[in-house]
């Protein structure tokens, strides 16, 4: 059921819990494991505002499995305000509404569910901004 | 790579048909196209190989099965010889080659068997879409439902909007697919398509359609690696692996500077040409991952075969038909030969052998002694380049 | 009742999904299209919402208002009779996603439509005693109906979260609430149940009317007003009739309760219903407006509450969208996709 796996993930995949580099400033999420020559202390946690930036997206018609009800859906690549660039579903939208950098923010809503007897993943994803 | 180190040749290159084997297994198809590797090379006894490198993307996942190493090289009765599967999703055949000449080059063996082998119909479908989403990062990218597709659409639609070019642009690279694979008998797709067909396929990842995007399918292909001494004693045409390289780049698009620039692919084909002190011009005959024009496109341009936001341009001029000047999927490429995921790159190899010996037929790219193949793992994650000389 | 120390709604959101289906299109399926409807459209929720989801958006619009960090919540409690977990806490989900302190109170209420009140008055309870300064009560469904029933028509999908703080900080005191239960079998759900049962017309009399001006009659009573001493009202909304009756009936006027009726639109959200309509009063409220509240929540129960709006709203009410805001962005989808997204369809 792949449990541990995704609790793992839940203050990145939920809120947007990121990192900054306290040398270069670089943002990132998810968290990724430190480098050579990198400390715990060379990145420092950041939460996400969530506001970005469509980059690039695709409407999918052909998904993995356990994605089927999902389809057709599109992802993207979002540049966040601070500057990562992330992959996630866009929702709450159809492809006619979308374009290279429209503004889009978080929302978190269910990745995946892992079917009756197993959890159900929730994770970031991104739609048109609601005024 | 230490000049000094001794040369390594391609004595045998064979392959089963690209398609839907519903009748025939892994080790089957496996089986067939080392007998067909062999076959080129009837002075060869099979007991002086001294490794088998299997490469295989989706063994586990589209195959159930495990070990591959082992299970296909005594498939085709190699019972006994150290053997060993490589995965790197596409890239597994590159990788695997770069092994195996290495290990000749430095003399741990004189003969090495290379197999790329894939099973893909005991499954397809959605199992198929989450077998090869697992190139990607599973953790960043993969648990949103990414295909690699998918991954490839995005940069298309990016591409289009840096340069200025409709989904038009890219019908010359399954077109040119097409035409050739319908002269290949050992192509899935054996019939051409016009760009007007191209233009009104329907949607699989937007802005990529059908038939911009090739059919993963089965097929093995092999090929025989061997030291300068044994080529030397073959009658015919040598054919000589001037360079191999593998580069790397992250696996997590978003975490790349410039994600249309395909680092990686650039990387290992600068290292393998400086191997084989031969430059990008020196190339005549190209294989490529192709799976979609996208993908042709970033890896030509990453290389420095055009500039960046030409190669659209270049193709619709003829630059990759087999008389142009960067002849590409002679065989079919990825969209019209098959795409076999791990075995993409030992089929490249068996085309490009047809191509450096004459025998490539209608597609044959006159006075080719130069070739380039290329594969990728995932979006460029893995990239392994080899320069095939004749001699 | 009141709590010892004064309490009030230091900041509120509200979630509706995109979605809608039309009752005429329902009404297509099962009627041929004949028949009254009890609503025009109810809100849907798309293929990857759920209860936690829409509870998570409407409690980071609270969070936006009230302009508190997560981390100052002493509890996250969440009322719905749609957790996707039967055993598992829709509440920590939630609260892990709006990145409170893990020291909190945290879990799940269930009365039918109103176990998002019942959070509310125990939140009340909580802050008013001085055991938190902030606690997000949260009401939040995506109710079920068996196809082709009366329910179907209306059981939707919808969240409001009401951030409950003390009096001084807050942008609606809430000045008084009663709570009036009894055991009234009208509609339920068993253990396993995929779609409630429900007793047709004795939802209404003995159960929905009885309750709600048990309750409303008390509070005014305890507070010595009237009716006409409030600016609004708002009514649990499982249709657009019943509210609509039971305001006229306690001496409240349409236009009291127009901003808060918003079941013609979305139809019933259940845990979301009374508490969403308090929301976008409060999105029409001015300072000094008073507003009077009466959830329902079959089995049966009823909790009023009497509000006054401070100044505080005025800056606060713009920080997170209104409730028209989502009202607005509508997409109405046929009956096959609705029951391709709310599960209808046997999937093997």
């Amino acid at each position: 059921m792949d449990i541990a796996r995704h609790w793992r993930g839940h203050p990145a995949r939920y809120r947007l819990q990121g990192e900054r580099n306290r040398n270069t400033g670089e943002v990132r999420v998810p968290p990724h494991p430190l480098a050579l020559g990198e400390t715990p202390d060379t990145w420092e946690p950041l939460k996400l505002s969530g506001r970005g930036e469509i980059y690039s997206f695709s409407v999918l018609r052909q998904v993995p499995e356990g994605y089927e009800l999902f389809a057709p859906y599109p992802i993207a690549l979002v540049r966040l305000e601070e500057g990562a660039l992330i992959t996630a579903q866009l929702t709450d939208c159809a492809e006619a509404d979308l374009e290279i950098g429209m503004p889009v923010e978080m929302v978190t809503r269910q990745l995946v569910d892992t079917g009756a007897d197993g959890v159900l993943v929730y994770g970031y994803k991104f739609r048109p901004v609601v005024q | 790579m230490n000049k000094t180190s001794a040369n390594a040749y391609i004595i045998g290159a064979g392959a089963t048909q690209v398609g839907e084997h519903f009748v025939r297994s892994l080790a089957d198809l496996s089986s067939e196209a080392v007998r067909n590797a062999f076959a080129q090379v009837p002075q060869l006894d099979a007991r002086h190989v001294g490794m088998v490198y299997v490469a295989n993307a989706l063994g586990e996942m589209m195959a159930s099965q495990g070990q591959l190493g082992p299970y296909l090289a005594a498939a085709a009765g190699l019972v006994g010889v150290p053997a060993l599967r490589i995965e790197a999703a596409g890239a597994s055949s590159g990788v695997a080659l770069h092994q195996a000449v290495q290990a000749v080059q430095a003399g741990a063996c004189a003969v090495a068997v290379v197999i790329g082998a894939e099973k893909i119909t005991d499954r397809l479908d959605a199992p198929l879409e989450a077998g090869l989403a697992l190139a990607a990062d599973a953790e960043a990218e993969g648990i949103h439902g990414v295909t690699l597709t998918g991954q490839w659409a995005l940069l298309m639609r990016r591409y289009m909007h840096e340069h200025g070019y409709s989904m038009d642009a890219f019908a010359p690279f399954p077109v040119n697919a097409h035409a050739n694979a319908a002269k290949n008998a050992q192509a899935l797709y054996r019939f051409a398509i016009s760009a007007d067909k191209y233009r009104k396929a329907n949607p699989i990842a937007s802005p990529l359609n059908m038939l911009d995007c090739s059919t993963v399918a089965d097929g093995a292909a092999a090929v025989i690696v061997a030291s300068e001494a044994i080529a030397r004693e073959l009658p015919g045409p040598r054919i000589r692996v001037a360079g191999t390289s593998v580069a790397t780049d992250t696996p997590t698009l978003g975490a790349r500077r410039d994600p249309l620039d395909l680092v990686a692919a650039r990387t290992s084909a600068q290292a393998a040409l400086s191997q084989a002190q031969l430059s990008l011009q020196d190339v005549q005959v190209l294989e490529l991952c192709d799976p979609h024009g996208i993908a042709a496109v970033l890896a030509l341009e990453s290389m420095g075969f055009y500039e960046r936001g030409t190669a659209p341009r270049e193709a619709a001029d003829g630059a990759i038909s087999p008389t142009g000047r960067t002849p590409l999927a002679t065989a079919g490429g990825y969209k019209a030969r098959g795409d076999v995921a791990g075995a993409s790159g030992i089929y490249q190899v068996v085309e490009l052998v047809r191509q450096l010996t004459g025998k490539a037929g209608p597609t044959q790219v006159a006075g080719a002694r130069v070739a380039l193949a290329q594969v990728l793992g995932g979006v460029g994650v893995t990239a392994a380049t080899t320069l095939l000389v004749g001699e | 009742m009141k709590p010892s120390r004064p309490v009030g709604l230091i900041g509120y959101g509200v979630y509706v999904p995109r979605y809608r289906i039309a009752a005429k299109e329902i009404a297509r399926i099962w009627t041929d299209g004949h028949g009254p409807v009890p609503v025009e459209a109810k809100s849907v929720p798309g293929p990857d919402e759920d209860t936690v989801t829409m509870s998570i958006e409407a409690a980071r619009n609270a969070l936006a208002r009230a302009g508190i960090r997560a981390e100052q919540l002493g509890a996250v409690w969440i009322g719905s009779e749609s957790h996707p977990y039967s055993v598992k806490p829709s509440g920590t989900i939630v609260s892990e996603a709006l990145g409170t302190s893990p020291w909190i109170s945290s879990g799940d209420w269930e009365f039918a439509c109103k176990a998002g009140s019942e959070a509310l008055t125990a939140g009340m309870a909580m802050v008013g005693s001085g055991m938190a300064d902030y606690v997000m009560a949260i009401g939040a469904d995506t109710a079920q109906s068996r196809p082709g029933d009366a329910l179907e028509y209306t059981a939707s999908a919808g969240a409001a979260a009401l951030l409950v703080g003390p009096a001084d900080q807050a942008l609606a005191t809430i000045d008084a609430t009663v709570s009036f239960v009894t055991d009234t079998p009208d509609f339920f759900r068993r253990a396993e149940r995929p779609y409630p049962s429900h007793g047709n017309r004795f939802t209404g009399e003995p159960a929905y009317f009885r309750t709600i001006q048990s309750a409303a009659k008390r509070l005014l009573d305890d507070l010595g007003r009237t009716p006409s001493d409030f600016t609004y009202a708002v009514f649990h909304q499982p249709n657009a009739k019943f509210p609509q009756a039971v305001a006229k009936r306690l001496g409240f006027s349409d236009a009291q309760i127009a901003p808060g009726l918003l079941s013609p639109q979305i139809g019933n959200t259940y845990s979301g219903a009374a508490l969403s309509g308090l929301c976008a009063t409060l999105d029409v409220a001015k300072p000094g407006d008073t507003i009077f509240v009466t959830s329902y929540g079959s089995g049966a129960g009823s909790d009023a509450y009497a509000l006054t709006v401070t100044e505080a709203l005025l800056e606060r009410r713009e920080r997170a969208p209104l409730a028209a805001a989502y009202l607005a962005r509508s997409v109405f989808i046929d009956y096959a996709v609705y029951a391709k997204w709310v599960g209808k369809l046997v999937m093997g």
